[in-house]
């Protein structure tokens, strides 16, 4: 490649300049004048956040599986350089071409969390594209603005940005709808005549055929097409047999180190446990399982072609897969004598997971994770973790005689129906784990002399689609209450000098909160928020709450509608329009169980009736 | 058994810094399949080491990577799978066999040769090329060095081995060893002060973006009764013969000249104008 978008001097000024270049191993390279559409897939965040995404890698090897097709990748430029593009009127480009996204035949955008609601302006703003889908209407020479991932289920504060939202797993439609855009280029169609045909395609969203109307009290009092032939109801699609779709055999090599620097296996899509807080439990049901023997080899040649000197797998729970001895035994097979490291996120403690993490990494260097997420067993049950004292302090109890001294706790603050009680099981948890060690491993043998405990809590945020997206959300001070109540009750612990306790930011709690359960509203607030100069929210260091406040108050908004409120079971939610699979009655179901205290069983142990059966496929026929 | 693996950097790629060419040669072994050998050890890594890094914007015809295996193919089918499994703007030029005895890479280097080009329209207005041997008969030529620690004055004049200027392009030879390494835009900057250019603010950086400075090969010490005082790093090693798998013991010896594109003029100038003290 000879061409780059940012001369030598750009280049020289900015922070890491290889976020911009390309030109990485298995990046794809294509002749522009061969294919007859060329997309743009873009995380919103840094390269480095951005490059570490499973989904995007899989999309790109789909899409550039077709052979009129040329998927190319952007990521959000840093402050630096977002500066310099700015001042002197660069166009955002791809990273592949180098060529500016505008000339771009789509421009897809995955949407993972809220915090990177105004990255997307950002990404719109740079590539010169109106931010408003309404704006783009008679231009057919703007790309076609489409956007996927878990934000999209509850898409309306970000709705008017998008010509089209995908809800539901990416390989199955993008073949239609890359026919349908090729046909009607071809017939000379408008792009609102494109998106017309293309709102009828199972999975997706096209917003500007559908209108909100408001109560008096700012409840959702309809939501309708606007047009004949737009349907009601948007489905998630989903792929049915998972070991038989696409999957990134040649995954793209960042040359800089990443966040995910290394292979990422997708073991299942899905979780059987229906933890009510969880919104991925309820989104990707039902719990597919992709084939060993698919996986093992995927293994073999995703290594050979990354050259990655690590491997992870990847799933909502690791536990659950069914075959994952076996998959295990393979790995330390084949990765023992190329001196590739495992590594095993969210594994249940227990025997068998400490027996492999032993032979997989070094004791002394790791730590142990419990995520009890709530501190008594009555709020575990009201949360349906199926996670109880007795299993944390058994699983405990053989790490510590197995040589581990160092254990992770994960907490909520802000759940439903939670009362100080709780808040103060969580320091008492941490402390009988603490003394369990002091118990069970003689002075002699402490080998860090002491135990090191760190209990972090995160304020609960209620996610639509999940038994909760009814609950209130603690305000700031509530958070801040639960907080100081959790810090002092950790330093009257008997084993407090072996305990840290850290807390999470309230202010983007908060706004995540707002963001998550919001109407279409929202987009002015979002708007107004990036006019002031918010972007990259998710890093601290450039997050300013006040300007978030500020825009609220100016749009006329209040944050408390959106956060702190108790919805009505009866009321119309602004995603009651997208079939996720999981029914409203299931969800209703649970969160009556949850305020009885009652617990519900998985996938595995009997069915709950969520809907997800309907998919015809997965856990539900097994 | 010890390779020497020296590699092209040019391109788009002149703008990955130096840990991440490691990183991604690393992964290139792994890709290659190239039996490397490992530290032991609970997180074991590819036994490896870098001659002089090269700074992030400039380009190299002479980069150098010494490696540990535990066997190897012949040099020929070393280089083809390296280079199969590249990027655009790297590019295995060759892989060599070191004596047991030999220095590392790092260890070894003791001087660069370097070739710098103003681009178009940034050129300076002084005429610099006229003025060299007066520039280096100077007794001394200070300037301020930048480090991590601070700044502090150093006389370039004993690191310059050789300084010609030909076709608007500055070929130099200069210290690389880790004690007196020379930064070409040093001398470049020195060199404009020198003909009464005005300094620019930031005038290393700018130094950087008004040329591309391209570093065209590295030396060591030749042994002591060489006629030479220098040899390539890559004359160090010996050519791995063969297609079979070779140990050390089976390895052939095939000694070839260095091939140097760019500024492979440096050498025989170096005769024409000697400025050694």
């Amino acid at each position: 490649m000879n061409k780059l978008a940012l001369s030598d001097d750009i280049l020289m000024k900015i922070e890491k300049p290889a976020r911009y270049i390309g030109n990485e191993v298995n990046a794809v390279i294509k002749d522009a004048d061969q294919v007859k559409v060329r997309f743009a897939m873009c995380f919103p965040d840094v390269y480095e956040i951005g490059m570490s995404h499973l989904g995007i890698q899989i999309l790109y090897d789909m899409f550039n599986s077709f052979e009129d097709v040329w998927c190319e990748r952007v990521y959000s430029p840093w402050v630096d350089l977002d500066a310099i593009m700015r001042k002197e009127k660069i166009p955002l480009f791809a990273l592949e071409s180098q060529d500016p996204i505008k000339d771009f035949d789509f421009l897809g955008i995955t949407i993972q969390y809220e915090m990177c609601y105004t990255n997307i302006l950002q990404i719109l703003d740079l590539a010169q594209i109106p931010f408003l889908a309404s704006m783009r209407g008679t231009d057919d020479h703007m790309p076609i603005v489409i956007g996927g991932g878990p934000c999209t289920y509850n898409p309306e504060p970000i709705a008017d940005f998008f010509d089209i939202l995908y809800i539901g797993e990416g390989e199955t439609q993008y073949r239609n709808l890359m026919d349908l855009y090729i046909k009607c280029r071809e017939e000379g169609l408008s792009r609102r005549e494109f998106l017309r045909r293309a709102a009828r395609i199972p999975g997706l969203y096209v917003p500007l055929f559908y209108e909100t109307t408001y109560r008096e009290d700012g409840t959702i009092a309809s939501f309708t097409p606007t047009e004949e032939g737009i349907p009601d109801i948007i489905r998630k699609e989903i792929v049915q047999d998972i070991s038989n779709t696409y999957y990134p055999m040649k995954p793209v090599v960042p040359f800089i180190k990443v966040t995910q620097d290394r292979v990422v296996l997708e073991i299942q899509r899905g979780c059987i446990r229906g933890c009510r807080f969880c919104q991925a439990g309820q989104l990707y049901r039902p719990v597919r399982e992709r084939n060993i023997e698919v996986l093992k080899s995927y293994a073999v040649d995703m290594l050979k072609n990354t050259g990655h000197e690590e491997i992870s797998l990847s799933s909502l729970s690791s536990s659950d897969y069914s075959k994952l001895p076996e998959l295990i035994d393979f790995l330390i097979e084949e990765c023992g004598q190329k001196k590739i490291n495992i590594s095993l996120p969210s594994l249940r403690i227990d025997a068998f997971s400490l027996d492999v993490m032993r032979k997989v990494q070094d004791v002394r260097k790791s730590s142990l994770t419990f995520a009890p997420e709530a501190g008594s067993q009555r709020l575990r049950d009201i949360i349906n973790k199926g996670l109880t004292e007795e299993i944390i302090l058994n699983g405990a109890a053989l790490a510590f005689k197995g040589g581990w001294t160092r254990v992770k706790l994960y907490f909520m603050l802000g759940l439903p129906m939670e009362n100080d009680e709780d808040i103060y099981g969580i320091a008492d948890l941490s402390n009988k784990i603490a003394a369990l060690f002091y118990e069970l491993i003689p002075k002699e043998e402490r080998k860090n002399g002491r135990v090191q405990i760190v209990t972090s809590t995160s304020f609960f945020v209620p996610k639509p689609f999940t038994p909760f997206q009814w609950a209130r959300q603690n305000t700031k001070e509530e958070f801040l209450d639960k907080a100081c109540k959790t810090r002092r009750a950790v330093s009257e612990q008997l084993n407090r000098k072996s305990i840290k306790y850290n807390w999470h930011e309230t202010d983007l709690s908060v706004l995540e909160g707002a963001f998550a359960r919001g109407d279409r509203r929202l987009s002015q607030v979002l708007l107004k928020a990036y006019e002031k100069g918010c972007f990259y929210d998710s890093w601290s260091e450039y997050f300013h709450n006040e300007k978030w406040m500020e825009a609220f108050e100016e749009c006329g908004l209040s944050i408390d509608f959106y956060t702190s409120r108790e919805r009505d079971i009866n009321e119309t939610l602004p995603w009651d329009y997208i079939d996720c699979g999981v029914t409203k009655s299931y969800l209703q179901r649970e969160w009556e169980r949850a305020q009885k205290m009652e617990t519900s069983p998985n996938c595995s142990q009997s069915c709950q009736g969520c809907g997800a059966n309907s998919f015809g496929c997965g856990i539900c026929f097994t | 058994m010890k390779l020497r693996v020296k590699f092209r950097k040019y391109g788009a790629v002149r703008f990955i810094g130096h840990l991440d060419v490691m990183r991604f040669f690393q992964k290139a072994i792994r890709r290659a399949e190239i039996d490397v050998a490992y530290t032991s050890g609970f997180s074991p890594h590819q036994i490896m080491s870098f001659a002089a890094p090269l700074g992030v914007g400039m380009e190299s015809n002479g980069e150098y990577m010494d490696i540990e295996v535990n066997q190897t193919l012949s040099s020929h089918e070393m280089v083809r799978r390296l280079n199969e499994v590249n990027v655009p703007g790297i590019e295995v030029v060759s892989v060599r066999q070191l004596p047991e005895e030999a220095g590392n890479a790092m260890a070894s280097v003791a001087a660069a040769s370097y070739t710098v080009r103003f681009r178009a329209g940034r050129e300076p207005s002084c005429r610099y090329t006229e003025e060299l041997s007066s520039f280096l008969e100077q007794e001394q030529i200070l300037m301020i060095k930048e480090t991590k620690k601070g700044s502090r004055e150093v006389d370039l004049k004993p690191g310059i081995f050789k300084l010609t200027a030909l076709d608007g392009a500055i070929c130099m030879l200069v210290d690389a060893s880790s004690s007196g390494n020379i930064k070409p835009s040093l001398l470049i900057q020195a060199l404009l002060q020198y003909n009464g250019e005005p300094l620019k603010e930031n005038a290393l950086d700018q130094c950087l973006g008004d040329c591309l400075i391209t570093r065209e090969e590295m030396y060591q010490n030749a042994a002591e009764n060489s006629p030479e005082r220098w040899i390539s790093l890559e004359d160090a090693g010996f050519d791995i013969v063969g297609t079979e798998i070779a140990g050390s013991d089976t390895a052939g010896s095939e000694k070839t000249g260095s091939d140097i594109a760019g500024c492979e003029t440096v050498e025989s100038k170096m005769e024409a104008a000697d400025h050694e003290p």
